[in-house]
This record gives structure tokens, sequence and C-alpha cells, in this order.
């Protein structure tokens, strides 16, 4: 067995992209200069005032024009910096940069500033790349991403073209690295209704802006999903090595046609649980059937095959691996997005490099992707570790089509992806409006159809952003709660964390406190009864 | 009723001569490429299934088959339609090693694909041996001549210099798609079907034998090394 183990690992490293010796001298380098994960700051700046931000531009501005006594005036409003390292900020802003980089700087933070003022509340949906960055709908939008590279150059945003915000790009990462420069990180910036949250992960700096109430630790966890996105389209290595050797590539060329995939788990995001649980669904399948379906999977095996996994559109069927491989939540959704994004695979097999980041950023797995019918919402994912391996996983799947098919178990799966999930009404208490629920041993979740009240996106979305905020109160970085209970207008909403599970409740506003608690327990005596229906009991490996 | 007889007669007699003498199947192995959004997508879709619909981008490639009678053999065509996105540039090459066919795919609206497309043939070159593949300068969406970029002639022109056989086709109408797969049914055929060893026999594998699956991965990896 361990034998097979290393085997597949020497396998996998020949399988990425880049050629193997290249890869070596790369991964013998040290990252290149910089902030690194890990790297412990000197002094936290961690909240900033948002006119911090028009602050530094008139800093920025001034330093390159060699004003130094304008710059004092306009750096009062930071709030939890000390008047020295003030100082010292300044300073290095003095003596790094350039000057037509402050310039730049400057009308970009100029536009920044419109935004601020004018912000307006006729939220639009256009999600079109072709949208005018200086208008009204692009200021408008509820949160903002943007990816660019250490030296500043943009790479992505989620809306609006790269090169229209080329000069905002470059003042966020002025921003970033002259207070890096003192060994500190800036984390984010606060300001009425508007929060900006950075996450340095060299080469990569990614930026959100938000007017939601979402707190700074959900923001960042939105911003590594799509760190990690773009990691899985090249791998870290490879990153790295383009960064090491032309700094201010352009990334842009090498993500070209795949922007799709940010911009929909950005989506994703905001409407898909378990990326906020760190979980992932299943389809709700008899055991006996699940089993036939698991087990026909696990008989179609191959030397370099690591996971087979069985989806159900967004739900997971289920997943066969290879003994003692795991296999990340973060990376399963990141499968996910791919398949659900892309209708390239209906028509024949697909066969593409992809890095599971959680498992391992150096290098590309090689994935088979296939529907198990023309029309069926069935898809299978052969992950192997050869990028020559395409046949033999071809023929994995004729293997567990034939097996499958011939068994009852098929047509009972194919029923239930027909089906919806479940309905709240079938736990039996009239108040639940609906719940989710995390085993956190499984890493997986239930939770019921989204009922009539919460059917259109935007009440869907509303009604995740409130499962947002109890699970910030439940996961506190400082003051962590294991219930939380809270009354609103429109929905009571409990939430209740153990070091078994995670539940959260939306009941009627008309609920009162003990019955809702008292809900709790009758709730949690349903799944336990539902259980080897909606979870998967017996992972299978091969 | 009686007519009936000597037909499933006439049926049963091919059928024992096919168990004698198997029909020759012969694996032609087919690589699309070119920019992205040219069209590669929709002219495989069009070769497996005759059907026109837009998908999003490739990713990674796709694998489709088709079958080609011709009066002396057939052949079973694995087509590669590769992303043509520059992030898979360096695994490429994995899809046109071997190939028995090439089709270098451009826009006729877009003449930035038609450079891409030189390119490619330049890539191609590094790796081609001469008399193994055979390969065809495709230009797609013929539909929208009204915004053409490249005009047929220096398609034409680019093909004979360069000694590549030339089409303009349209995915979307369907013009030409299928002339162009049984016009490279037969190059192949002749060009490459007659030398020793030149293509492989496809052996369908009917039931799970693994005795059997592995001759079959055996030649798989054959046929991709290339002749
Ligand atoms: N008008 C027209 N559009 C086409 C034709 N072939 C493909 N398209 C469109 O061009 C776009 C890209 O096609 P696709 O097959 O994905 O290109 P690929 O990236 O080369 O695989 C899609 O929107 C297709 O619908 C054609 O012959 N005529
Ligand atoms: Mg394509």
């Amino acid at each position: 067995m361990e034998g097979e183990a290393q085997k597949a690992t020497a396998s996998w490293e020949s399988g990425t992209l880049a050629p193997v010796d290249r890869l070596r001298s790369v991964r013998a380098d040290s990252p290149i200069p910089g902030l690194v994960e890990g790297t412990e700051p000197g002094r936290s700046l961690s909240h900033y005032q948002w006119d911090y931000i028009t602050d530094c531009a008139l800093i920025l501005k001034t330093a390159g024009a060699g004003q130094k006594s304008a710059m004092f005036i306009h750096a009062h409003s930071f709030e939890d910096l000390t008047a020295e390292a003030e100082e010292e900020a300044l300073r290095t802003v003095d003596s790094g940069r350039s000057e037509e980089q402050h310039e730049e700087g400057l009308k970009a933070l100029v536009a920044e500033q419109n935004i601020d003022e004018q912000h307006s509340n006729d939220l639009s949906d256009s999600r079109t790349k072709e949208e005018d960055v200086s208008s009204e709908a692009w200021r408008s939008h509820k949160k903002h991403v943007f990816v660019l590279s250490e030296a500043g150059k943009p790479i992505y945003t989620r809306y609006g073209t790269e090169e229209a915000l080329s000069s905002t790009m470059g003042v966020m990462m002025a921003l970033v690295s002259f207070v890096e420069a003192e060994k500190n990180i800036i984390r984010s910036i606060h300001a009425d209704g508007c929060k900006v949250v950075f996450l340095t992960k060299s080469p990569l700096v990614l930026v959100g802006v938000s007017r939601t109430c979402q707190s700074d630790k959900e923001m960042l966890r939105e911003l590594q999903y799509i760190y990690y996105q773009i990691v899985s389209l090249l791998t870290l290595t490879q990153l790295n090595h383009i960064f090491q050797h032309k700094q201010n590539y352009d990334l842009r060329r090498l993500l070209a046609g795949s922007e799709y995939l940010t911009d929909n788990l950005l989506i994703r995001l905001e409407r898909d649980p378990g990326l906020l649980l760190s979980a992932v669904t299943c389809l709700p399948l008899a055991s006996s059937s699940r089993d036939v379906v698991s087990s026909s999977l696990q008989a179609a095996k191959s030397k370099n095959l690591v996971f087979s996994i069985l989806l159900a559109g967004d739900r997971l069927v289920t997943l066969v691996r290879k003994k003692d491989q795991f296999l990340h939540h973060i990376d399963l959704h990141l499968v996910f997005n791919l398949v659900g994004s892309s209708s390239s695979f209906r028509e024949g097999e697909g066969w593409t490099p992809i890095c599971l980041p959680k498992f391992n950023t150096a290098g590309f797995f090689h994935a088979h992707i296939s529907y198990l019918e023309p029309a069926s919402q069935l898809c299978l994912i052969l992950v192997s570790t050869d990028r020559e391996d395409f046949f033999n996983m071809s023929d994995c799947k004729q293997k567990f089509m034939e097996r499958l098919s011939k068994r009852s178990a098929y047509q009972a799966l194919k029923e239930a992806v027909k089906c919806p999930s479940y309905s709240v009404a079938q736990v039996g208490i009239p108040e639940l409006r609906h719940f989710l629920y995390k085993s956190k041993s499984s890493g997986l979740y239930t939770s019921p159809e989204f009922p009539m009240v919460y059917q259109s996106d935007e009440e869907q979305e509303r009604l995740l952003s409130l499962y947002q905020e109890l699970h910030s109160c439940l996961h506190h970085p400082t003051r962590p709660l294991r219930y939380y209970y809270r009354c609103r207008e429109t929905e009571n909403l409990l939430a209740q964390v153990t070091s078994g599970f995670e539940l959260y409740l939306c009941f009627s506003p008309l609920v009162t406190k003990a019955s809702a608690f008292a809900a709790v327990n009758k709730l949690l005596k349903w799944i336990r009864k539902e259980e080897d229906r909606l979870f998967i009991l017996s992972p299978l490996t091969y | 009723m009686g007519e009936s007889l000597p037909r499933v007669h006439g049926g049963a007699q091919q059928h024992s001569d096919t168990l004698r003498r198997p029909v020759h199947t012969l694996r032609v192995k087919m690589v699309l490429l070119g920019s992205s959004g040219v069209g590669k997508s929709s002219l495989a879709l069009r070769f497996s299934k005759d059907e026109f619909r837009s998908t999003s981008p490739t990713v990674g490639c796709a694998y489709l088959t088709q079958v080609v009678h011709l009066s002396n053999a057939t052949l079973r065509f694995e087509i590669w339609d590769t992303a043509g996105q520059e992030k898979y540039h360096s695994v490429t090459p994995l899809y046109y090693r071997g190939a028995h066919v090439a089709l270098l795919v451009y826009d006729i609206t877009q003449r930035e694909t038609f450079v891409r497309a030189q390119v490619w043939l330049k890539e191609l070159e590094k790796q081609y041996i001469p008399g193994s593949t055979v390969i065809w300068l495709v230009g797609n969406k013929g539909d929208l001549a009204h915004d053409r970029q490249v005009p047929l002639e220096e398609g034409e022109s680019l093909a004979s210099n360069k000694g590549l056989y030339f089409i303009e086709t349209s995915a979307l109408s369907g013009e030409q798609v299928n002339e162009l797969l049984q016009s490279v049914a037969h190059r192949v055929f002749e060009c490459i079907g007659a030398q020793q060893g030149g293509l492989t026999e496809w052996q369908e594998t009917p039931t799970v034998d693994l005795r059997h699956k592995d001759s079959f991965n055996l030649f798989a990896s054959c046929c991709k090394v290339g002749p």
C-alpha cells in the first residue's frame, strides 16, 4: 500500500503542466520576497477609516511632489495608529514610490472617493463585464472583488473591465505595500456603510469592497475561496514561477476564458450555504441504493485514480477515494463550481488538468468529467494523477456504467434526482421555516427546500446573509458563542454549535423563544431518524 | 411472409461473414487546434452528432467519436477538441502528438485567429513526421461572410504554400462540415491507411473482460505515441 502511494506521488509530479526539471528548481527556491502567509505582523493595523484611502492619495501625491509639510495635515483620521506609526508609514511612502505612480494613484483615489459619496440604493443586477466603471450602476454593486499582482497589475474584477480599473488597483497595491514595508499587514478599512478587506497571498493580492454587514472574517473567507479558484487553474508553483521571472506579467492572459469560474464562485458564495458551512450537501437517497452506487464506483478502479466523485447538480451522490487520501471541502466546492459553470462537459468526455489547492498547491491532477446520460444531472468526475490516463479513466466510467445500469439502484438514483430534496413540513414543527444542519465529523450538511416565503433569489440571499451573521457570532475569533437567538420582524433565528454539529434554524416571527429551543430536540431526533438517507454514512475507499 | 425469408437468410449470412472476417474499423486520431472561440467545439459537435448549440468555453479538452464508412473501410474518428486558451498550451502537445489529422481552425471574421492558426502550424511542424499527419486549414463561421476579415483567397494561398488542405465551413449552418469530414476520411485512408502500421485497428470491448481491456489499452497508448 505504501509503495503504491509513493508511486502515485511520483507520477503525479510528472503530471504537472510544467516540465519536471523546471518545477524542481522552482520548488527549491524560496518564495518571492514580500509577505508570505504566516509571517508575523509587527503591529496590527486592522481598522483604518475609509477616508484613510483619500488621505493616502494626498500622502502619495505630496510625497511624490516632495511637499512634506502637506502630509501631516491630512493624516489625522487614523484610528488605531499611533503618531509614531504614522510617521514611519509616511517615511516609507516618501522613499519608496515613483512619481507617476502617485499621480495615477491620486486619480484613482479621487474616483474611489466619488464612489463613496455618490452611492445609491439602486442595485442593478447587470453583471456585464462591459459596464462603465464610472457609472452609478458599477458603484452601487453590493460587493466588489479585485485581484491584483504584487506589482499592482489588475488580474480580475467582478464588475467592469480590468483595464478601466488599472489605476484603482495600482493604488490598492500602493496601500498594501507601504504598510507592508514596515512589516505590517493591512487588513481592512472601515467607513460608513463600506468595508474594504485585503488578503495578501503572495504573489496575489485580493481586495473585497462590501456594502453589506458581513464581518471581516467572512469577507476574508470569501477572498480565500477566490484565491484558491485561481490557484486551482494554474497551481501556486506556476504562479510563483511566472512572477519570479516577470514581476509585471499580465496574468489575465493565462486566465482568459476562465473568468466566468470566478464570477460564478462569487455568486455561489452568496447563495450556497455549503461554502459558509465548509461542508457539502448530499442527494437524499435510500442508503441501500447509495451503497450500490458507491460499490459500483469502488469496483471501477485504476492504478492512478485518486477520487471518484458522483454529483447530482450541486449535490453529492457519493465519493470514493484512495486510502489515506482526503478531499478538502474547498477543493470539492471548486470541483462543483467547475462542473456547474461549464456546459462544455455535456458534449463528449472532458479531460482537464485541475489543481486541488487544499490537497497540494504545486501540481495538477487530471480530471475525467462526463455526464452519465445526455440530459442527466448526474455527472461523474474521475481524478487521476496521470495526465496520460484518459483512456483508463474512460474505461473506468464504462465499467461503472455497465455495473450500475444492471442494478435497480440506478433507477432509484434517477428518481431521486428528479424529486425535489425534501420539504421542512416533513419535520413536523409548524413554526420552522428552514434550517441548516452540519455534521462536523463528515463535513456534510443537510437542509430542506426553501419554503414559499423565500422563493425569490433576493429572499434566499437575504436568508443566507442572516445565517452568515449567526455563523459569525458563533465563530467569533475572540468571543465564540454556543447559542444565539435573534428575533427580527420578518423571522426569528436560532443557532447552536456543539462538538458534533452546527445548527441554524429559521422560524416564523411568531415563535416563542421556549418553543424555538424545544424545536431543536425535535429536529435533532428527526435528523437522526433520517440520517442514513440524508448523509453518506459509509464512505468507501478503493 | 415468403419474401422476408431470404432477407433473414441474407442477414445471417452477413453475420457469419462478420464473425469470420471482421469489418475493418480503423482508429483515426484527429485534433482540433486554434484560438478560443473560433468554433472548434461547435465543429466537433457537428462531426459527432450533427447538432449545433452554444456552450461555455471548453475546459481542458473534450473527447468525442464518430464513425465514417468508406467503401473499403470504416474509420472511427477519435476527436480531441482542445481549449485553445493559453493556460492549456503546455498540455496541448499531448493531444496533437501522434494525431493522424490536425484541423487548424480560424474564424474568418477575426484576422487574429488566422495569425494564431499559423502559430499552431509552426508548433505542429516541430513535431511533424512527414506523411504521418494530414493537416487541414479550416476557416469557420462562413455564415458571417458580411463580417469577413480573412478573404477566401488568403486562406487558400496559405494552404497551398504550406501544403495543407483547405476548406471554409459553418458549424452554425452545417455547411461544408460533412464534406470536410468525408474528405478528411478519404485523405487519411489514402495517405496513412495504406502505410504499414499507419492506422491501428479498433477493437470493440463489449463486456467487462479485464484481459481484453488490457489489450485495448495497449492499442490506446500505441495510437497516442503515433505511427
Ligand atoms: N455564426 C457562427 N457562430 C459560430 C460558428 N461556430 C461557432 N460559433 C459560435 O462561436 C462561439 C464559440 O464557439 P466554440 O465552438 O465554443 O469555439 P471554440 O472555443 O473554438 O471551441 C459560440 O458562441 C458559437 O455559438 C459558426 O459557424 N458560425
Ligand atoms: Mg471549445
